[in-house]
């Protein structure tokens, strides 16, 4: 369904297709002319790997069956290994060369990584990228998925072959029509110069290095040893836009005659409505345009959005029962602990046991879940922060009655997602509205919505057992049982997604196993997860699936199990950790921040190491917990080594995301759930960091290049830190925290349902 | 529907608005002002945070009304032209924002803060109550302690 026939016919033959130079196989050239204007590489040669090209294509994944496949990076590198090499790059008539990014920037930076990647095989200015985020393409088939950290180790082989393809073809242009070696032209400035100083504009030869018949010089990505802005500190291209206002988020975006819409949603998580008793009296309420019962709740189109939401409270709605309605935190929590598989190691007197419970998280970032949707008769417009757009397009062209064709997404930079984008359920309800009126709106939750029918981190209920022989661990073994976590995305189109709509649990099976993994050798490791199949909460992906939880409950253990035999937790984690690597992450953080200086009283340090998606981290903090209630990292330190970091700066940003949510979800942001749902409405009561809770001195140390088989880096740092902080706040309590967030009483009034 | 004059980034503008429609939503929705966001609606996390005659407000709790005669501004008109205010400067210098949607509210709040009081120390930092979700905590306290030692925001130092 998703390969297009129209292929071939459409855009030029690869030039290289026909006789490749020796030794090198057609997968080595897969970027070639679209027919265009102006220049523009892009590949579609995967479509002939997948279509029969012999034995270079890699097989598709069949999930469940992974126990092979190293991480969900990996993965999804497999999944998307038929297209890797479908890279949008133009070099325009202004002279800006724009990458179409087909990932999604929500904040991690990865359009300034990509960009630096173009800057740096172009040998231009990195301000003469751009980098707008692709429209929802299903030619990218499993490619155009935006999590599991693995952008930037997806795009960076791609992205550098069409760059420096790009270069040489305008190299080749140029030395075409001065009449030199295309070995003579030289790139400065953002121009192109001759042996004889004359200089060019991009602009001004890019439609003649667009010409088919141009011979083309195959250019190669540099060597990293030539790499002279990869891997340098620096500033987001999109900095200047986001600090004057001017970024245009998806509800900022002008589309003629769009209207404010709100939703009234059930009472509890997944309820639907019944009817609605007034909504005559509703429509002719000030400013009032329509009331539209969709199948999600009750919207109303308004002038503005404080109309719409002063109308939507105003509407009385009798509600269907939702999916968990009667159930509270107690509830789940019975459920979880009574399912929990068994573990199979006998105690033999010398194992430490544990139990740890999770309270729900909320995603929760700063721009509410949101959309705009134009829906006609014969075509539909869609505008969202979406990480998979290839599923958004086919399931609102499902919902509306049109071909896919018919329907155009476009992928906005959106105000963070932490994994609540992968979901396109306010895309859907605008599409619903749009479609119902006949007009464009632009839908928007309110924040009480977003954290109470949003979606979140499951809780969960965590046991461990640690067997010792005298010094030696000779076991380890973890169930997690967790509130089902969606995963009805898929791969990120709809058959893959179907299949996870049918039956969640072996899609849950398969990235629980492809992301957690013990760092530690500690004997026999032994973890599974189970996830009942009939509580159905709105749950997702959340930065670090997983291992954000897992993860940070084994470095308490670690920690625990150190203090039982008597070990530094430093010294005890260098020991087991099982690889050189591992040890210098640790020692550079414990040297960092000075691990084991005498500490005051009701203070302490706290460290926490995590590895993931081939890259590793080591934080340690100091807290003052002298008030266990109100608690306080003030210093926090870091190394990080992802093997060949592209952007230093970046890498350090994603590191202070960790701390910001160890700090939130360790010590005080969580959800309470009552009567099927959660009390918290906002930030008020949902907890999450603010500036008097984040270190003041915070110090993250990127370690050097290594080697070219990049890590991920986008949720790395969560687990590491959070770790840390509960380490820290145990040591500083003398307490064995247990129930995260520790402090988490409802101290307030919650806002009626 | 009444009608409101004010000055929004130093032109006067006159709508028609009900008295208590927030703010946040007149400038959006009827003048077509996007800068201020849409965190909260009730002032707790500051991403709409504006200048009210030069006092840091939240547009999401204040009533069109009580803005009618004053002077309000936006993170749009805190830059001279196309020259940067110091604190946008200081935030560029410390690559401060990541997903960028609270920024408007945290550069509005750190920007009337320096007006109140040119050299605010850790203490005065962590009174900000402006949520950031991605964690740009650290590199917000370093742009507001370099503009209060007067070494950021482009103010001193452009040639050594």
């Amino acid at each position: 369904m998703a390969i297009p026939a129209r292929r071939s016919g459409e855009h030029a033959e690869p030039p290289h297709d026909r006789g490749s130079p020796e030794g090198v196989g057609r997968r080595r050239f897969l970027t070639y002319l679209v027919a265009a204007p102006v220049l523009t590489v892009a590949a579609k040669v995967g479509f002939d790997v997948v279509s029969g090209a012999g034995g270079q294509a890699q097989a598709l994944p069949k999930p469940p069956q992974l126990a092979d496949i190293k991480d969900l990076g990996d993965i999804l590198a497999l999944a998307n290994a038929p297209t890797q090499e479908n890279v949008k790059l133009e070099v325009g008539e202004d002279s800006i060369v724009r990458l179409f990014l087909h990932r999604t920037e929500v904040g991690q930076g990865i359009a300034t990584a990509c960009g630096m990647m173009v800057a740096e095989e172009m040998d231009i200015p990195l301000s003469q990228v751009e980098v707008p985020l692709r429209d929802a393409d299903p030619e990218l088939l499993f490619n155009q998925l935006t999590g599991g950290s693995a952008t930037i180790r997806h795009l960076y082989g791609p992205v550098r072959r069409a760059a420096a393809r790009a270069r040489g073809r305008m190299a080749a242009a140029a030395a075409q029509r001065w009449g030199v070696d295309t070995g003579e032209v030289a790139f400065a400035d953002g121009m192109l110069v001759g042996p004889d100083g004359r200089a060019e504009s991009l602009g001004a030869l890019t439609a003649a290095a667009a010409n088919p018949d141009l011979p083309d010089p195959g250019a190669e990505p540099k060597p990293e040893s030539e790499q002279e802005l990869i891997g340098k500190p620096t500033g987001r291209i999109d900095a200047r836009r986001l600090v004057t206002g001017q970024h245009e988020y998806t509800l900022d975006i002008d589309v003629p005659g769009a209207l404010p819409t709100m939703v009234r949603h059930a009472p509890t998580i997944q309820g639907t409505p019944k009817s609605v008793a007034n909504a005559g009296e509703v429509k002719s309420m000030p400013g009032v345009v329509d009331v539209v019962t969709i199948p999600t709740g009750v919207a109303v189109v308004a002038e503005t959005f404080g109309q719409a939401e002063d109308a939507t409270k105003a509407l009385e709605v009798s509600w269907n029962a939702g999916s968990v309605d009667d159930m509270s935190d107690e509830d789940v929590e019975a459920r979880l602990k009574n399912e929990t598989l068994p573990l199979t190691v006998p105690d033999l007197g010398t194992s430490m046991d544990f139990e740890f419970f999770w309270h729900f998280v909320s995603h929760a970032p700063m721009e509410t879940n949101c959309a705009v949707a134009d829906v006609r008769d014969d075509h539909a417009t869609i505008w969202s922060g979406l990480k998979i757009p290839i599923i958004a397009k086919q399931d609102i062209a499902e919902a509306v009655g049109l071909p896919q064709d018919r329907v155009d997404v476009h992928v906005v930079q959106s105000g963070g997602s932490f994994g609540r984008r992968l979901f396109h359920d306010a895309a859907l309800e605008a599409a619903h509205v749009s479609k119902a009126i006949g007009k464009p709106v632009k839908l928007m939750w309110g924040r009480v919505d977003d954290t109470r029918h949003g979606r979140a981190r499951p809780a969960s209920f965590n046991r461990a057992r640690v067997t010792r022989l005298g010094n030696e661990i000779v076991s380890y073994e973890y169930r997690m049982t967790q509130i089902e976590a969606s995963a009805e995305h898929g791969l990120g189109e709809h058959i893959t997604a179907a299949g996870a709509r049918f039956a969640n649990y072996p899609w849950s099976q398969s990235i629980f196993h492809a992301v957690v993994h013990c760092p530690y050798e500690f004997g026999v490791v032994n973890q599974l997860l189970h996830e009942p199949l009939d509580i159905k909460f709105n749950t997702g992906s959340w930065r670090s699936p997983y291992s954000s939880v897992v993860r940070t409950t084994e470095e308490i253990i670690v920690d625990e199990v150190a203090a039982e035999l008597g070990k530094d937790p430093y010294e005890f984690r260098r020991q087991f950790v099982g690889s050189d690597r591992k040890r210098t992450v640790l020692d550079t953080v414990a040297e960092a921040a000075e691990w084991g200086k005498r500490m005051p009283s009701g203070h302490a340090q706290g460290m926490g190491f995590h590895e993931e998606y081939n890259s590793m981290c080591a934080f340690v903090v100091e807290i003052d917990a002298t008030d266990p209630g109100n608690p306080r990292v003030y210093r926090a330190t870091c190394a990080v080594d992802v093997g060949h970091p592209i952007n230093p700066k970046g890498l350090e940003a994603m590191m202070h995301g960790g701390i910001n949510d160890g700090i939130a979800t360790v010590l005080q942001a969580g959800l309470h759930i009552r009567d099927g749902l959660p009390l918290e409405s906002s930030f008020g009561d949902f907890r999450y960091t603010r500036q008097q809770h984040f270190p003041r001195d915070v110090n993250v140390i990127v370690l050097p290049s290594h080697t070219t088989d990049l890590g991920g880096a986008g949720e790395l740092g969560v687990a590491g830190a959070a770790g840390a902080v509960a380490n820290a706040y145990a040591r500083a309590t003398g307490t064995k925290p247990r129930r995260f967030p520790i402090n988490f009483d409802v101290d307030f009034e919650p806002v009626p349902r | 529907m009444p009608e409101y004059s004010f000055t929004v980034n130093g032109e006067d503008v006159t709508v028609d608005a009900p008295a208590d429609l927030p703010m946040l939503w007149t400038l959006r929705d009827k003048l077509g002002v996007t800068g201020p966001k849409y965190g909260c609606g009730v002032g707790v996390c500051r991403a709409c945070t504006s200048h009210l005659n030069g006092e840091a407000f939240q547009p999401c709790i204040t009533p069109t009304a009580d803005c009618a005669g004053q002077d309000i501004t936006t993170i749009e008109g805190l830059a001279d032209g196309d020259s940067l205010h110091p604190v946008q400067q200081a935030w560029l210098e410390n690559d401060v924002p990541q997903c960028g949607f609270c920024q408007p509210g945290q550069i509005m709040t750190c920007a009337a803060m320096l007006e109140r009081k040119p050299r605010p120390d850790d203490e005065d930092i962590d009174e900000i109550e402006n949520i950031c979700r991605c964690g740009t905590y650290f590199r917000i306290r370093e742009a507001i302690k370099s503009l209060a030692a007067g070494r950021g925001g482009g103010q001193r130092g452009r040639s050594g």
